[in-house]
């Protein structure tokens, strides 16, 4: 680091990093692993001051199901990344188990499980919508929500809410 | 580098943010603010500040904005509204304490 020395009021000519200004992210998927990294790459954003808006769709919803959203477990069968033999990753038990190790470990970290999580990105400002082709497939409608969902969206709405912005499928 | 900051000669990042956190004392939070976009500083930014600024010093970490809404006393909606450029970074800022680094 340099050693200048700044006139008055130095902090105004400071480098702020650029960062984009709008993140639109897409969460489809219903695991504990497919969930998470939409969740906290959200709050993220709005950590640093980003507006961010969440769409959940297909299994993604599940986070935002009432009666799903702490039920949701990471997928030891078909998961390479555990490095786990499918005949083991199927025995019973071994995902909640899996799941509960997992939860251990971030709770550790501060990281909150996925209902109050949820809850808190909304809180942030986020918007927080669920995709209304994925609404209509599993006959659900906005009281099987959390009350924190800001609206049921169609693709188009979607599209129209991300510009401006990135967007981030997960 | 060092800024000059409400007066006093103080070491700081490329962004702002101190490095010496004994160097801190409430008309430089206050001008910190200024300059961030806070505008004039209220009580209720003083408390999210103190608290984040309290447990760095004892912990050597700043808090998650988990933990930020949880204990500060101010929820997370508020503090989105007092720090809408970010709360935890703000006020890590503002109280003197270098940029947190967490995720969450």
């Amino acid at each position: 680091m340099t050693n200048a020395t700044m006139p008055e009021s130095a902090t105004a000519d400071l480098a702020v990093p650029e960062t984009i200004k709008k993140v639109s992210i897409v969460i489809s998927k219903g695991s504990f692993e497919g969930v998470y990294p939409g969740l906290i790459m959200a709050n993220g954003a709005r950590m640093e001051g980003i507006e961010a808006n969440v769409f959940f769709t297909f299994f993604g919803m599940d986070a935002i199901t009432k009666k799903k959203q702490d039920r949701i477990k990471v997928a030891t069968v078909g998961n390479p990344g555990l490095h786990m033999a499918t005949w083991l990753g199927g025995f019973p038990g071994m995902s909640a188990m899996v799941t509960k190790m997992m939860k251990k470990k971030m709770e550790e970290l501060d990281i909150p499980p996925i209902p109050e999580f949820v809850e808190m990105i909304a809180d942030t400002g986020a918007g927080m919508y669920a995709c209304k082709a994925s609404v209509d497939m599993f006959d659900l409608d906005k009281d099987d929500f959390v009350p924190h969902i800001t609206d049921i969206i169609t693709v188009g709405e979607f599209y129209e809410m991300a510009a401006g912005g990135q967007i981030v499928f997960t | 580098m060092t800024a000059t900051i409400a007066g006093q000669t103080i070491e700081v990042d490329a962004e702002g943010f101190m490095q010496k956190p004994e160097q801190w004392n409430r008309e430089v939070g206050a001008e910190i603010a200024r300059d961030s976009g806070i505008g004039e500083i209220t009580d209720r930014h003083w408390q999210v500040v103190e608290y984040m600024r309290d447990q760095y010093l004892e912990t050597g970490n700043a808090p998650s904005i988990r933990s930020l809404g949880k204990e500060s006393g101010v929820p997370i909606k508020e503090l989105y509204k007092l720090f809408p450029k970010g709360p935890a970074k703000l006020s890590a800022k503002i109280g003197g304490i270098p940029k947190p680094r967490g995720c969450i």
